[in-house]
C-alpha cells in the first residue's frame, strides 16, 4: 500500500478542557455559547497585568486515582485523562491489535512547567535532598507522551512532538505518517497543557501576548474583533485515536470522521512574530489540500487558530484567504476555550470532526466588531449562533512560536 | 523510641500515602517490589518520609539492602 492511497479514519475522541470534564459536556457548552475564562483570584495575581485564565471543568485529582495522579504532573494528567476516554470509546482495546502495533504521539507546548517550578521551591526552602524523585519523569516534554503509552500499553513507538501552540496538531500529522508508512496500526495523538502558573503568566505578558480585559473575563478572548487584545491562557488536553479505515471497518468501529490530508510548514521569518501576510500558514493550507486531493472549494469550514492577539488573527485569515478563498466557515473557538497551547490543535481538531459529524459550525464568541482588516472583513466568520450546514471537508490549522504551521483536512465518514 | 508497633503502624501509613498500599498489607514479610509493588523511585520518596516521621536518615547504600518492610522495621529501631 503506498503512503498516500492509505485512508486513515477518526475511531476515538477525549477531551478534558475549560467547557468540560469530557467532549460532550465541552461540545455541548461549545455550541450553548458558554466561556471557560474566570478571573484569577489568588493573591500572587494583584501585580499582573493580565489576570484571566480558562482552568479546567473537571478537577483532575477527582477523574484519576490518587496515588496514580501524585507521581503525574497536571499536564500528564490531563494527557492520560483525555487519552483513556479516546481508547475506551474506539474499542480498539478489545479488538486484539498487538502492542507491538500500537503507537502514541502526543505534544505539549510547555511540558511539566508546574513540577519544574514547583521543585524549584522546595530546592530553595528545603534543599535538595527533599525534591521529589518524579521530578525529571514529571517535567519533561515526554511526559504526556510517555504516559499516555503506558496507560494504554503502547509498545510500537512513543513520540513527542513539540512545536509550541502546534504541537496538538503536529501529533495528529505524525499519527497520519505513521499509519501511511504502516509503523503502526493504531495510533493514539493527542495535546495536552496545563500551566496556569505565575511564571509562564508573567512571560506571555512581557510579550504583551495576554488580554488585560480583567474586568470582563468571558469578553477577554475575542478573535477576529476589533477590540480584541491577547490571548487568554488555558488548560487541558484532547486525543484522538486513528487508524487505517480498512481495519476500522474490519472490526466494525464506529468512525467519526476521515483524516484525509496533513501540511507542515515554516515561516523562516521571525522566532515569534507571524509572517503578516501569513505566507507560511497559507502554504500549509495548502499543502495539506493537496495532501488530502481536495481543492480549495470543497473545504466548507475552517476552525483557525485565531488565538485573540492583534497580529496573529490579521495574519491567519490573509492565509485563510490566500489558499481557500471566502468561501468557507470560519470558527474561533478559543474564544469561549482560551488558548490551550499545545493542546490547542488537538483539540481544535476534535471541533473541527464534531462539526463534520454533526453538520453544525461552532460560532466565534465576542466577535461585536470585526477588524476593518480586509481579510478578516472578507471572510464569512461564523457570529453569535452555531450555523447548520452540510459539510464534507474542513481544515483545523495551527501555528507555534518558533514559525511552526500545521493545517490538517478532515473530510465526513 | 516508637515499639515495634507503631513503627509498622507508620511504615503502613507511609506506603499507603506514597504507593497506594492497604494498610493491612503492609505486613513484615513483604517484599516491597515484589509482592507491593513499589517501584525505585518510590522507595526514595519512602526514605524521606521515614526521615520526616521517625528521624531516622537512610544512607542510600543501606536503602538498597531494605527489601522487605521488616527490613525497614528493623533498620529503623536499631537506628532510631
Amino acid at each position: 500500500m503506498s503512503p498516500s492511497t492509505t485512508d486513515v479514519v477518526v475511531t476515538g475522541l477525549g477531551a478534558t478542557t475549560p467547557l468540560g470534564g469530557d467532549v460532550a459536556g465541552t461540545w455541548d457548552a461549545l455550541l450553548a455559547g458558554r466561556s471557560g475564562v474566570s478571573r484569577i483570584t489568588e493573591d500572587w495575581v494583584q501585580e499582573f497585568p493580565a489576570q484571566l485564565v480558562a482552568r479546567l471543568a473537571a478537577d483532575p485529582m477527582e477523574q484519576l486515582d490518587r496515588v496514580r495522579a501524585r507521581r503525574l504532573d497536571r499536564s500528564q494528567q490531563v494527557a492520560v485523562i483525555a487519552a483513556e476516554q479516546a481508547w475506551a470509546e474506539s474499542g480498539a482495546a478489545d479488538a486484539g491489535v498487538a502492542p507491538e502495533r500500537i503507537a502514541v504521539v502526543f505534544g505539549t507546548g510547555i511540558g511539566g512547567a508546574l513540577t519544574l517550578l514547583g521543585q524549584d521551591d522546595v530546592l530553595e526552602q528545603k534543599g535538595p535532598k527533599r525534591v521529589s524523585p518524579f521530578t525529571i519523569p514529571m517535567l519533561m516534554p515526554n511526559g504526556p507522551a510517555a504516559a499516555v503509552g503506558l496507560a494504554i500499553g503502547a509498545r510500537g513507538g512513543v513520540h513527542a512532538p513539540v512545536s509550541a501552540c502546534a504541537s496538538g496538531a503536529e501529533a495528529i500529522r505524525w499519527g497520519l505518517d505513521l499509519l501511511r508508512f504502516d509503523r503502526a496500526d493504531v495510533v493514539l495523538v493527542g495535546g495536552a497543557e496545563a500551566c496556569v502558573h505565575p511564571l509562564p503568566m508573567a512571560g506571555f505578558a512581557a510579550m504583551r501576548a495576554m488580554s488585560t480585559r480583567n474586568d470582563e473575563p468571558e469578553r477577554a478572548s475575542r478573535p477576529f474583533d476589533k477590540g480584541r487584545d491577547g490571548f487568554v491562557l488555558g488548560e487541558g488536553a484532547a486525543a484522538l485515536v486513528l487508524e487505517r479505515a480498512d481495519s476500522a471497518a474490519a472490526r466494525g468501529a464506529r468512525v467519526h470522521a476521515r483524516l484525509a490530508g496533513a501540511g507542515a510548514t515554516a515561516d523562516g521569518y521571525d522566532l515569534v512574530a507571524p509572517h503578516p501576510e501569513g505566507e507560511g500558514a497559507g502554504r500549509a493550507i495548502t499543502a495539506a489540500l493537496r495532501d488530502a486531493g481536495l481543492s480549495p472549494a470543497d473545504i466548507g469550514h475552517v476552525n483557525a487558530h485565531a488565538t485573540s492577539t492583534p497580529v496573529g488573527d490579521t495574519a491567519e485569515a490573509a492565509a485563510i484567504r490566500s489558499s481557500l478563498g471566502e468561501h468557507a466557515l470560519v470558527s474561533a473557538t478559543k474564544s469561549q476555550t482560551g488558548h490551550l497551547l499545545g493542546a490547542a490543535g488537538a483539540l481544535e481538531s476534535v471541533f473541527t470532526i464534531l462539526a463534520l459529524r454533526e453538520q453544525v459550525v461552532p460560532a466565534t464568541a465576542n466577535l461585536d466588531d470585526p477588524d476593518d482588516d480586509a481579510a478578516v472583513q472578507a471572510l464569512d466568520i461564523v457570529r453569535r449562533e452555531p450555523r447548520k450546514v452540510q459539510l464534507t471537508a474542513a481544515v483545523n490549522d495551527s501555528f507555534g512560536f518558533g514559525g511552526h504551521n500545521i493545517a490538517l483536512v478532515f473530510t465526513t465518514a | 523510641m516508637a515499639s515495634t508497633q507503631e513503627i509498622q503502624a507508620g511504615l503502613a501509613e507511609i506506603l499507603e500515602e506514597v504507593a497506594g498500599v492497604t494498610p493491612a498489607d503492609a505486613t513484615p514479610e513483604k517484599s516491597f517490589t515484589e509482592d507491593l509493588d513499589v517501584d525505585s523511585l518510590s522507595m526514595v520518596e519512602i526514605a524521606t518520609a521515614v526521615e520526616d516521621k521517625f528521624g531516622v536518615a537512610i544512607p542510600d547504600d543501606q536503602l538498597a539492602n531494605i527489601k522487605t518492610v521488616g527490613d525497614a522495621i528493623s533498620f529503623i529501631e536499631s537506628n532510631q
